[in-house]
């Protein structure tokens, strides 16, 4: 639709209030209160007492405690420095490699004319559509027979620097299509190689490409289960998820206090992250349709 | 900008490349010579990354699907067994019935839920007035942590028998259940999970309505359709390749559930079985069990699935999905 129509149409609607607009307002808040509702709760609840927790519905403490904080930082042999530590050592390092190879990757099939260009982004879509635990279990048995399970950091991180997120490599590749071509050309006229290419005139232009797939990778990567689950091992290679999932096996009730501290400190980074990026994530996955 | 700076040495024309002329008709790409080594050389990572990860572990799942392989055997007490896995798994395995039944359940009924919350609160937000934004990012909110472990520990805690939603139905006189813990319902407060993280379809289907003409709507307010006619008439038709995209999307992703089915349920698929979602199953049978021949048949029934879903959907869509360019794509 063409701009002035949007203004046209965003003016008609701004001088109105009417009984419609007041319903859907309401509906709205309404909506918005259910949604926001377990987490506000759980946030509340990670102050409450323990015999407040798991009963008490609303979301303000009666009495207001910190103490599952401590607790629950030190709940288990090793405590969560550590798990916070090597979550984002694992986060850091999947962003970096999978912002470069994804990069790289996307732009040789944007840009580039080379042999069986067209067969291998057919592949490149394909393995887009391929669930990931399909693939886990023969993924585990190659890292194993490479004796690379006992460095847990090689399975997690060397997929990534492969550039085998094909999603983001697609999400590159439409970005670069939006990038003029005649750069390019000026570019190789002016004595660029390919390489110069992407070295002078990509990669600066690609700069919001790269933030959008760093924060989703960071994200993904944070929130991650499955895959951490299959190769971390070991207590002291955690990562957060991994070491939340332990307050299930503890008994239950006396430690909800300490589960929900926990939970609340690891939604953090990511909701740090929505905070800053909100505009971008929204529009980053308009754009492009990524999950969330 | 860096275009400036740019101080890359002219490469002497290599001999045996392709004339000029046949270099010009090709546009700025040129044809196999100097792009087409760097072609492949910028394609590297992703091409050892396709073999290596991806292309390779495929087959070896395919091959150890004939097999009774688990972690503990050496390659040498790899014994072929042919169809044997496939075999148990269709006529000796109701755990496997169980698992396409429950995954079945799961997707069937959340994903049609969760389109319809997404596309309602989008309609509603479809507005441009001060403070949308904050709306949509906040409705957004639980999409983005949604994946996480916290948020399905919260939620075990939420529906557990002396948890809040008991203690908000009791408000209301209702006595209710331990749903985490009853096979009738365990699966329910899964799908209401995966519900509540309608945001990220819910973007999708903003960004859909914005495409919208609004002369459609003039005219079809001109012609005396009332708002209802005109939802119908012209915004599902204008957004049926919107709601096509974002039915497909979660639909894969609804049969790929795993983290809250695992944590809600302590990794068993409990109660009785009744959160065994597919690849929960594949995980026990293959990381539990070790019966990573077992799991790799599991596998590939998954994706075989997954690949006819996929081919089920797109031929559907051509009934009902409207392109305005009269494209089928």
């Amino acid at each position: 639709m063409t701009a002035p129509a949007v203004a046209r149409h965003a003016a008609v609607r701004k001088n109105r209030f009417t009984i419609g607009q007041a319903v859907r307002l309401a509906v709205l808040i309404v909506g918005l209160v259910l949604v926001l509702y377990p987490l506000a709760w759980v946030i509340g609840s990670s102050f409450k007492s323990d015999a407040e927790i798991a009963s008490n519905i609303s979301v303000l403490p009666t009495e207001f405690t910190a103490s599952h904080y401590t607790a629950g930082w030190n709940s288990f042999d090793v405590s969560f420095t550590r798990f916070f530590i090597n979550s984002t050592v694992i986060a850091l390092l999947t962003v970096a490699a999978n912002a470069i190879s994804c990069l790289v990757a996307a732009y040789a099939f944007a840009r580039l004319r080379f042999p069986m260009r067209g067969f291998w982004f057919a592949i490149m879509i394909g393995t887009l559509l391929l669930p990931g635990d399909v693939l886990i279990i023969p993924q585990y048995i190659v890292f194993n027979t490479l004796g690379w399970i006992d460095t847990p950091l090689l399975p997690l991180i060397v997929p990534k620097a492969l550039a085998t997120e094909a999603f983001f490599v697609f999400l590159m590749v439409q970005f670069m299509r939006g990038i003029p071509r005649d750069l390019d050309e000026a570019a190789t006229i002016d004595g660029c190689s390919p390489y110069g290419v992407f070295w002078h005139v990509i990669l600066p232009l690609s700069r919001p490409a790269l933030v959008t797939t760093a924060i989703f990778s960071f994200i993904w990567t944070w929130n991650d289960f499955f895959t951490q689950l299959v190769y971390l091992n070991e207590l002291e290679d955690y990562t957060v998820p991994i070491a939340l999932r332990l307050f299930i096996d503890s008994t239950g009730q006396s430690s909800l206090g300490a589960m929900f501290a926990m939970s609340v400190l690891s939604l953090l980074p990511v909701f740090l992250f929505f905070v800053a990026f909100q505009r971008m994530l929204v529009e980053g996955i308009n754009t492009s349709g990524l999950k969330g | 900008m860096a275009l400036t700076t740019a101080s890359a040495p002219v490469v002497p024309e290599q001999p045996g490349r392709r004339s000029p002329a046949a270099h010009k008709r090709r546009g700025s790409g040129g044809g196999r010579g100097r792009q087409g080594v760097a072609g492949y050389v910028f394609l590297s990572p992703w091409l050892l990354g396709l073999m290596g990860i991806t292309a390779i572990p495929m087959l070896l799942s395919l091959y150890l699907s004939f097999t009774d392989y688990s972690v503990f055997s050496t390659w040498e007490d790899v014994q072929w067994i042919g169809l044997e896995n496939y075999q148990e798994m269709f006529t000796g395995d109701p755990q496997f019935y169980r698992a396409v039944t429950v995954t079945l359940v799961y997707a069937l009924v959340m994903v049609p839920l969760k389109l319809a919350a997404a596309l309602a609160v989008a309609l509603l937000l479809n507005r441009a007035w001060r403070g949308v934004g904050l709306f949509r990012g906040l409705f957004y909110l639980p999409s983005l942590l949604g994946g996480s472990v916290a948020l399905a520990l919260v939620w075990s805690a939420l529906f557990a028998g002396d948890g809040a939603v008991n203690e908000f139905l009791a408000f209301f006189g209702i006595t209710g259940q331990a749903w985490v813990n009853d096979p009738d319902y365990a699966l329910g407060t899964l799908i209401i999970l995966g519900i509540w993280q309608f945001g990220a379809p819910m973007v999708i289907f903003l960004a859909g309505l914005k495409q919208v003409p609004v002369e459609l709507y003039e005219a079809a307010s001109v012609d005396g359709a009332s708002p209802w006619r005109q939802f119908w008439h012209v915004t599902m038709p204008m957004l049926s390749p919107v709601i096509f995209f974002n039915l497909v999307l979660e639909t894969i992703r609804g049969f790929q559930g795993f983290t809250s089915a695992f944590v809600i349920s302590n990794g068993t698929g409990g109660p009785v079985d009744s959160t065994l979602l597919y690849t929960l199953y594949l995980y026990k049978r293959g990381f539990a069990e070790f019966e990573m021949g077992y799991a790799s048949a599991l596998a590939w029934v998954f994706l075989l699935a997954i690949g006819v879903l996929t081919v089920v959907l797109f031929s559907t869509g051509r009934f009902w999905v409207h392109y305005a360019d009269g494209e089928d794509r």
